[in-house]
């Protein structure tokens, strides 16, 4: 049946999420909800849920009263105390759909809130819309960096030897990796927002409010001298290029998340151009054991259907990933709208799986993705925790991957990225098909050695 | 021996919370932070808005509304209304188990049904997508009834629910469709929802079945959400015993038992804040009596168990409860046995929901642990000081937003389950009928009763009492831990449970010993960190 109008089991949820994950990447600052206090909390749960680490946010906890006369008063006076008791360097406040609804205008607002004296000297307050009803979590995202970029970077007029990393949304791990990536090429990036070491804190017995993570305030106003900068994931760290370009003639270009062997070879291509350095052997000597198993374990992945959910960014490098790996994805859904998707898939998918179900945007949900599944099987399901309902109903073997992952942990500490992300990657689906093979073996054909 | 552990002045801890604010923030505060005496009982500031920019625990209307009351019942698609986000987060978040009548029955809560709304739905209104999309869910899974869930743009834009709810109930026919108007900016936290959902469910639902379905004792359980299987251990008790469950609002519910639950003889409740309407309306409309038990603690199930028989007064059931309570205790008392040792001193503090705060003091005081501070994050001054202050409450413009509903008694089916007389003389022989004391009388003198705790006042408190569990949920349970503190949930039990009843005392002694007495906490220093730690090698070895 053709839905028009309901949608059931949704590959999205809504951008302020994505803002106030985008926001934790600054060091020293506080995200600020600026609606219902159930935004904020729904929120907050399902980041920690998600990471199992302090998630701290505030909100501007609007009452009846403020939806009508508008949430003004409330914000400015959420501002003031928070500076006061939990003093963060920045507050970085976002809309929801009710502030929006209602017509508040953050910008007026922090810049009432500047001249009312509530922002105390070398403290900041930047804003981002972030409606619930335009696009995805993966939008408000992507409007947080832009935001950052936009109220943060300053053209000296001197040209930095750094290159500035405009990440989209990835875990703390892949944050971490890409400044390893960097480091080992010898390349100054300022990576922007960068949650390593913020939502993947030690336990110490004490909690520390603003973790040692995060892009710094001085770093983050230093982007708009860096001589180039890389925008990875053209949904969620796209729009950060496209800012510090009309801001400060910085040039950008845009790559995919470096998921896979193809995606990190691009991005590592355009790093040490943009850097004007020389990819260092130890990092060919990494994509080169990637391939190495990807050519010894070549006959588990051959010709094996994959259904796959999640978000843009993330779908577009892992499909031309699991088409490498001679893999076949044939079902692919994204709750996230935007031309851009069904442009790259169609071209990654034309050669080799022409026929695969691609859809993106309203009532491409996760129910639908079933029903896809239920006509055509799979041998492997690709996509966040809610996955394993359609995983269990259909046996098939399942692999948690992307925003939310709850019942599991390993996301937030190691990779997806890089050679040796692709390494996890691999393993990891290795892994569930050698199980399942291994299940349902007879007993005669049981392999000891695969 | 262990020595005494000495706490600092409640007092001086109280003042040091409030320093830090601004001084309107403090003074504000100040009224929901007091000094517990349980002969005297104080006034607490509850129920009021929290202060922007002072972080919460507190959620929305549409969170008590739709994820709490409405969440647990199977066989209702919960559509909502609104941009996806709202859907999302409240799809299968809250552990409410069910178990549908063998594999054909209806279970719709593994669903997350939303209306999506984009940009132009904002500016042009909803209310054709919403009637197409209650269509789509009727031809796709024919549902007894759909429940509409408005979230925040939905009453600004001025889309009308319930108008399309009724238009879309008439065109469908056997489809019961009712809306809900629990927008986010409602009230002041979850409880405005709450309210809301006992409103909606009572006006629409129940008393549509009269049809008696037999049973000497009959009951409905309310307030009951069956996180972790609860209901179920609740329900294996009563049917031990004799007594019929007619419905459970809500955990492991259908609509049919809504319906027909005006055919109870008694309301018992477990959650007093978030269903009391209900059972207020439901006996001014039938006549059915309602009386608080509590089913968390080994004791207070045996105690609610026996009240429930008493209400009957019926010797069998008398009889009959007190066999199963004695089947019951000796698996219990073997473990706090064995557990007491290990707990007994130990310090907890509980900061959650509406009753759970209260009830769980039960199982800390059975384990001979001190709780030194509690606190509601979204219960009324009656669920602390206790329902004889209810006439005092000032009712202020937020609680006014939210409709009470004007019930009078059923001109058929009113049929008063006990006279005044009786219900009189049961309260003379120690009954209370229509009674919840509330938190404070159970809780020592001296001790802390906050409401609705920031996060500020929760690290102070951690801070400065060194409490060896602290009970909250979700937001707070890694922010506390990296204090070096476990902490328990109450909202999700951690993904274990379930507490309730016997069988959930003793899951729960288990899991407090485990937590309170984990080698993990020992570890975290490393031992280059520990003072006087030998940076030398000591160890020489010779060669010869």
């Amino acid at each position: 049946m053709e839905r028009e109008a309901l949608t059931i089991n949704p590959a999205k949820t809504c951008q302020p999420i994505g803002a106030m994950y985008a926001a934790l990447g600054i060091h020293g600052c506080l995200p600020h909800s600026h609606g219902s206090q159930g935004c904020c909390s729904y929120h907050r749960s399902t980041l920690t849920r998600h990471y199992k680490e302090p998630v701290m946010a505030a909100t501007s906890s609007f009452t009846e009263g403020a939806s009508v006369f508008g949430g003004q008063a409330n914000l400015v006076t959420a501002i003031d105390n928070i500076f006061t008791v939990y003093e963060p360097d920045i507050i970085a406040v976002h809309s929801t759909c009710l502030s929006e609804t209602i017509g508040d205008d953050l910008q007026q607002i922090a810049t009432k809130a500047k001249d009312d004296g509530k922002v105390p000297e070398g403290k900041y307050v930047i804003y981002a819309p972030t409606p619930s009803f335009v696009g995805s979590h993966v939008t408000g995202y992507g409007n947080m960096v832009q935001a950052m970029a936009e109220q943060f970077a300053v053209s000296t007029g001197e040209t930095l030897d750094q290159v500035n990393i405009a990440a989209g949304w990835m875990e703390p791990s892949d944050m971490r990796e890409i400044k390893r990536i960097a480091k080992e090429m010898e390349v100054t990036v300022r990576m922007f927002p960068d949650t390593s070491d913020v939502l993947d804190a030690p336990q110490t017995g004490k909690h520390v409010f603003y973790p040692k993570g995060g892009i710094t305030i001085p770093e983050l106003k230093s982007t708009g001298d860096s001589k180039f900068t890389v925008a990875l994931g053209c949904f969620s760290g796209e729009p950060g290029g496209v800012a510090l370009e009309k801001k400060c003639k910085v040039p950008f270009q845009t790559e995919d998340l470096p998921i896979g062997l193809r995606a990190t070879d691009r991005c590592l291509m355009t790093l040490s151009k943009a850097a004007g350095v020389k990819i260092p052997q130890s990092i060919t000597d990494e994509r080169g054991r990637l391939l190495d198993v990807m050519t010894d374990m070549e006959q588990y992945f051959s010709g094996k259907k994959v259904a796959l959910f999640g978000d843009p960014d993330h779908l577009i490098p892992l499909t031309e990933f699991l088409i490498d790996l001679n893999m076949k994805p044939v079902h692919i859904v994204s709750g996230t709208p935007g031309k851009r998707f069904e442009q790259r898939m169609k071209a990654i998918l034309e050669d080799t799986v022409p026929e695969a179900n691609v859809k993106n945007g309203p009532q491409a949900d996760m129910f639908l993705l079933h029903q896809w599944i239920k006509n055509e099987p799979v041998d492997l399901l690709i996509g966040n925790t809610y996955g394993k309902y359609i995983a269990r109903d259909e046996d098939i073997p399942f692999v948690r991957f992307g925003f939310p992952i709850v019942d599991r942990i390993g996301h937030s500490y190691f990779p997806s990225v890089g050679y040796m992300g692709g390494l996890r990657l691999v393993e990891k689906i290795l892994g569930v098909l050698m199980d399942r093979q291994d299940r349902d073996a007879p007993e005669e054909s049981f392999e000891l050695v695969m | 021996m262990e020595p005494v552990r000495k706490f600092p002045d409640p007092s001086a801890v109280r003042d040091e919370m409030l320093q830090k604010y601004p001084p309107k923030v403090a003074k504000k505060r100040a009224k929901s932070i007091v000094l517990n005496d349980p002969e005297e009982i104080p006034q607490v500031q509850a129920n009021t808005r929290t202060i922007p920019g002072i972080i919460t625990q507190r959620g929305c209307s549409y969170a008590g509304c739709k994820g709490v009351v409405l969440g647990p019942t199977r066989d209702i698609v919960n559509l909502v209304h609104g941009p996806i986000g709202c859907s999302f987060y409240a799809w299968l978040t809250r552990r409410n188990q069910t178990r549908p009548d063998g594999p054909e029955g209806a279970n719709y809560m593994t669903y997350c049904f939303s209306t999506d709304m984009q940009e132009e739905h904002i500016v042009f209104g909803g209310e054709k997508k919403l009637k197409q999309a209650i269509q789509e869910a009727y031809d796709l899974f024919h549902p007894k009834a759909i429940g509409i869930f408005s979230t925040c743009p939905v009453g600004l834009i001025g889309d009308d629910v319930h108008a399309v709810a009724r238009e879309m109930r008439e065109t469908l026919g056997d489809c019961n469709i009712f809306g809900f108007s629990c927008e986010g900016y409602k009230g002041v936290s979850q409880s405005a929802g709450h309210h809301i959902a006992n409103n909606q469910v009572f006006k629409h639902v129940v008393g549509l079945d009269d049809t008696d379905k037999g049973g000497k004792f009959k009951i409905n359980m309310l307030g009951e959400y069956n996180i972790g299987g609860d209901a179920f251990e609740i329900e294996r008790l009563l049917e031990k015993c004799g007594i019929t469950l007619v419905a459970s609002f809500s955990g492991n519910s259908t609509i049919g038992q809504f319906e027909n639950s005006h055919t109870a003889d008694l309301n018992v409740i477990m959650c007093h804040r978030s269903i009391n309407y209900m059972a207020e309306m439901m006996e001014t409309k039938y006549g059915i009596p309602w009386m608080k038990v509590n089913f968390i603690g080994a004791e207070a199930s045996a105690k609610s168990l026996r009240r429930i028989a008493r209400y009957f007064e019926d010797d069998e059931l008398m009889a009959r409860v007190e066999e199963v309570i004695a089947e019951e205790m000796p698996v219990v008392r073997s473990v706090v046995e064995d557990v007491y040792p290990r707990t007994k001193g130990k310090l907890a503090m509980l900061f959650v929901g509406g009753s759970r705060a209260h009830h769980y003091q039960e199982l800390f005081g059975e384990l001979g642990m001190e709780t030194l501070s509690a606190g509601y994050e979204f219960g009324h001054r009656d669920d602390y000081e206790g329902r004889r202050v209810i006439p005092s409450i000032k009712i202020d413009a937020d609680t006014k937003n939210i409709e009470e509903l004007k019930v009078t008694a059923d001109p058929e089916r009113y049929r008063p389950r006990k006279s005044e007389e009786d219900l009189a003389r049961l309260k003379e022989e120690g009954l209370d009928i229509r009674e919840y004391e509330g938190m404070m009388p159970d809780m020592k003198k001296g001790t802390l009763v906050i409401d609705d705790i920031s996060h500020y006042e929760s690290e102070k408190l951690i801070e400065l009492y060194k409490p060896d569990i602290f009970c909250a949920g979700i937001k707070e349970k890694y922010v506390v831990q990296k204090m070096g503190v476990p902490l328990k949930q109450l909202h999700s039990y951690d993904y274990g449970g379930p507490y309730a009843g016997f069988t959930g005392a003793v899951n729960f002694y288990k899991d407090i010993d485990r937590m309170v007495n984990s080698r993990v906490w020992k570890l975290i220093q490393a031992p280059w960190e520990e003072d006087g730690a030998a940076l030398e090698l000591e160890a020489s070895y010779v060669t010869q």
